[in-house]
């Protein structure tokens, strides 16, 4: 939990130059992490996800980075060669999306991806592949690893293939680790079952996070630190604890508009967005 | 009573695959009331709303919307009585039509007069200006799309309005302005609501009584209120409670 | 924002034509469309297969100023027949002292005319076949399919041939045969797009303001449908040129002295050694037409198709 951080990032800025002109979608982003877990909270268009992207090098083209740090462990990831970032993408950072079924190659068993991942990226022998990733899919609380380990990724469930999908990342036991709304494709008792696999393991193997989503309640509960995001920037930088004493009037909008059990104003307040802000 | 479910079962395919969504489900909502059907994916919830409209295959028991029978298929009064909102307002607006034409639509297929005056005011009630009356739907955000849907729901003056997921695809913020927007409509009008999510906090935001669904059974029927005592009748509603408060950490993993 | 320039003739209308917040259905409509065309011209191929098309368009409408000499009476036999390309004859003439450039151009009409009799008679019919057949399912679409497949067996070629043998040679019935065999393919791609958007929220929002399924597939479901029909057509345009040629070579399209660019080539197959223009220059006007017609789909493909949109 000491030393330097793990992740530093200065001023990132994501553009995309269209034919219509240029669309600025990060404007200045600056945080750093260490072995955490780092929120990034944000409506769509916020530039949350864009973020994420460009910390691994995978903004679509026409895209460009900009940054004046942009460190992980040390390295300069605007400065690295491709190769270096291949093997620092999927070994030592790794990523899990919204939706396993677009992440998983429909044709090749969850097992074989998991061993060609592992293969990818460690020195290793066929067999220590596959024990590794049987014991990830242990990990992840699957009920019965060697099945899964030979099913198709559309013959396992929403909850199961994200399972699977964190399994996958965590084969080469990255040091930190990027999930962008990983649960908001799964149901709500679903999504306290990933999250708690998710919480179990970035705490036992001492990982990053960056934790991506709109859901201020969950992120805030789940991570330590959240960064909230509006237009490309970002507004206010707070603990998790502290966040009904936030100070932004725009964390504190997007708190007060969700509806509670516990009884909420009829009608709910809406936020109020002050173009000065995204300035 | 508005609508008076009984003994509804709906069964999708036969033999092998066949697979029965909803179970025995009986429901009474009265006139004017806003009802919330809770559950997860496949809980059958969507279900239900379907069958009301006639789309989906009802195996067993019958419908009544205003005290009387729905026939099979549905006539163009079911239609003027009972319309639907749906849960993507990217795929529930057609792509090629302007907000104008969408809106037209139901008024000539009901052969209503006056359409210009009928459709600025439509549009007026879901607080879209006259400057969105000939945009695509490309030209509009989520919540504009979404409030579109409403406007076209409500322009034949139905009754009752069946609610499906109607802001789970929009963002908090978004969604607080459809909340209060559907609050304030059915306040002015009278409406009666079925609203189906899959969150509880919505729900018991727009709705008094509610009934949670799991597997197409019933699991317990309860209202907003016995809801924010904390006094659920079923673990599985309060592992629903639990799940709108975020995440908690050091809670005994569930085990598949 | 930035301030904008003081509205100008023309950037005025441009303006009102992109402007979101349109005031009118025409308006809205126009704006689309010039969406569409500004996308459209940013692609050069497709803008110069439209300029092949244009050309052709207008030479058939100016045929009789263009041409230089008669179509269908020949010179002197004697002295004008199988000339190469000179001043008084552009591309030479054939084996009946005919002009070839006058014969191509009045050939131009008979091409336009092939390609829009079949798009108006096949269009139509496969569009409405596909999108009924996708829309109702069930035994409607068993057999409205079957019956496709039964026209999508043949080659295209052949199944015309068997139709212009029993109808009798002639351009009229070749018209008529190449578009009872062309078809088929866009009633499948209509009912695989309707398909696609039989169950979408958008047509269930119409079902359950009460539409009957006339109205549903005609008003909602078609209009999504022709973009992609449109596309396959034009790309299609090329081989319908060629199946019109292919029956005129054969001497079942057009009959002689009509000017049709197959049966050109037909006549001129025997003297392709020594005289190669006579059967050339209708081979190369007919390659530059199909040419046009596919890189015009093309283009079309990249603005029209839906799912190119962002």
């Amino acid at each position: 939990m000491t030393g330097a951080p793990l992740l530093e990032v200065e001023d990132l800025r994501v553009r995309f130059h269209l034919r219509t002109g240029t669309v600025e979608a990060v404007r200045g982003v600056s945080f750093s992490l260490g072995r955490e877990r780092l929120g990034i909270v944000g409506e769509s268009g916020s530039g949350k996800s864009q973020t994420a992207r460009a910390l691994l090098g995978l903004t679509p083209p026409p895209g460009e980075v900009t940054a004046r740090r942009l460190t992980f462990d040390g390295i300069d990831l605007l400065k690295a060669s491709r190769r270096t970032l291949r093997s620092l993408r999927g070994g030592r950072m790794a990523m899990v999306m919204q939706d396993p079924k677009y992440s998983l190659n429909p044709v090749m068993t969850i097992g074989k991806q998991m061993v060609e991942t592992y293969l990818a990226h460690a020195r290793a022998g066929k067999r220590e592949a596959r024990e590794k990733a049987l014991a990830m899919l242990e990990a992840v609380r699957l009920r019965d690893p060697e099945r899964v380990f030979s099913l198709y990724p559309h013959e396992v469930s929403g909850g199961m293939g994200q399972r699977v999908m964190i399994a996958m990342m965590l084969i080469t036991d990255p040091d930190f680790l990027i999930a962008d709304e990983p649960t908001s494709a799964l149901d709500v008792t679903v999504q306290q079952e990933v999250l708690r696999i998710l919480d179990g393991l970035v705490a036992e193997r001492g990982m990053g996070l960056i934790f991506i989503s709109h859901d201020l309640r969950l992120v805030s509960s789940f991570c330590d630190r959240v960064l909230v995001m509006y237009g490309g920037k970002v507004m206010e930088e707070l603990a998790s604890g502290d966040l009904s004493s936030a100070q932004h009037p725009y964390t504190r909008g997007l708190m007060n508009c969700l509806p509670s059990i516990s009884g909420s104003s009829h009608p709910l307040p809406t936020l109020e967005r002050d173009p000065e802000w995204a300035k | 009573m508005m609508i008076d479910i009984r003994d509804l079962s709906i069964v999708f395919g036969t033999g092998r695959l066949r697979v029965e969504a909803v179970k025995n489900f009986s429901l009474e909502v009265e006139e004017g009331e806003a009802f919330g059907l809770v559950g997860e994916s496949g809980s059958g919830k969507s279900t239900v709303l379907r069958a009301i409209c006639g789309l989906a295959p009802v195996a067993r028991g019958s419908i009544a919307i205003a005290g009387a029978p729905v026939k099979t298929p549905r006539d163009q009064k079911f239609y003027a009585t009972v319309q639907m909102v749906f849960q993507d307002p990217y795929g529930s607006l057609h792509p090629r039509q302007t907000v104008d034409r969408i809106l037209s639509e139901p008024l000539s297929i009901h052969g209503l007069r006056d359409q210009d005056r009928r459709i600025v005011a439509a549009l007026e009630e879901v607080g879209l200006g006259p400057g969105y009356r000939f945009r695509y739907p490309h030209q509009l955000s989520g919540g504009q799309r979404q409030r579109v849907a409403i406007a076209r729901a409500l322009i034949l003056n139905p009754k009752v309005v069946l609610l499906d997921e109607p802001t789970s695809a929009l963002d908090a913020s978004v969604q607080a302005e459809i909340l209060n927007l559907l609050e304030r409509l059915r306040a002015e009008r009278g409406l009666t609501y079925v609203l189906v999510s899959h969150d509880l906090a919505v729900v018991t935001h727009l709705c008094r009584r509610l009934l949670v669904m799991r597997n197409g059974e019933m699991i317990e029927l309860t209202d907003a209120e016995t809801l924010r005592r904390g006094e659920p009748q079923s673990p599985y509603t309060r592992e629903l409670i639990q799940a709108t408060r975020g995440f908690r950490r050091g809670t005994a993993p569930a085990s598949t | 924002m930035a301030e904008l320039a003081a509205p100008s003739g023309k950037s005025s209308l441009r303006e009102w034509l992109t402007t979101s917040e349109p005031r009118s259905r025409a308006q809205a409509r126009l704006g689309n469309a010039y969406r569409s065309w500004v996308a459209f011209s940013r692609n050069p191929l497709a803008m110069f297969g439209l300029f092949i098309v244009l050309v052709l368009i207008i030479v058939a409408i100016f045929a009789d100023q263009l041409a230089t000499h008669s179509p269908t009476v020949g010179g002197d036999l004697r002295t004008e027949r199988l000339q190469p390309p000179s001043a008084a004859h552009w591309l030479g003439t054939d084996n009946q002292a005919r002009d070839i450039y006058s014969r191509l151009v009045h050939g131009s009409r008979l091409t336009l005319m092939v390609v829009m009799l079949v798009t108006v008679i096949a269009m139509p019919v496969g569009l409405l076949i596909g999108t009924v057949s996708g829309y109702m399912g069930g035994w409607i679409d068993a057999v409205l399919m079957r019956i496709t497949d039964i026209f999508l067996a043949f080659p295209r070629l052949i199944l015309a041939l068997a139709f212009v043998a029993a109808l009798g040679p002639g351009i009229v019935n070749a018209i008529i045969a190449i578009a009872i065999t062309s078809w088929p393919p866009y009633a499948r791609i209509a009912r695989a797009e309707t398909l696609t958007i039989r169950n979408s929220d958008f047509v269930v929002a119409v079902r359950l303001q009460g539409a009957s399924p006339f109205r549903i597939i005609t008003r909602h479901i078609m209009p999504l449908c022709v973009p992609s029909v449109i596309i396959r057509v034009t790309l299609d345009m090329a081989g319908i040129i060629l199946t019109a040629a292919g029956l005129g070579f054969l001497g079942l399209g057009a009959q002689p002295p009509t000017p049709e660019w197959g049966a050109m080539i037909a006549s001129g197959r025997q003297f392709i050694i020594d005289y190669w223009w006579v059967a050339t220059m209708p081979g190369i006007a007919i390659f530059v037409v199909s040419l046009g017609f596919n890189l015009l789909g093309d283009g079309l493909r990249d603005v029209l198709d839906p799912k190119a949109e962002k």
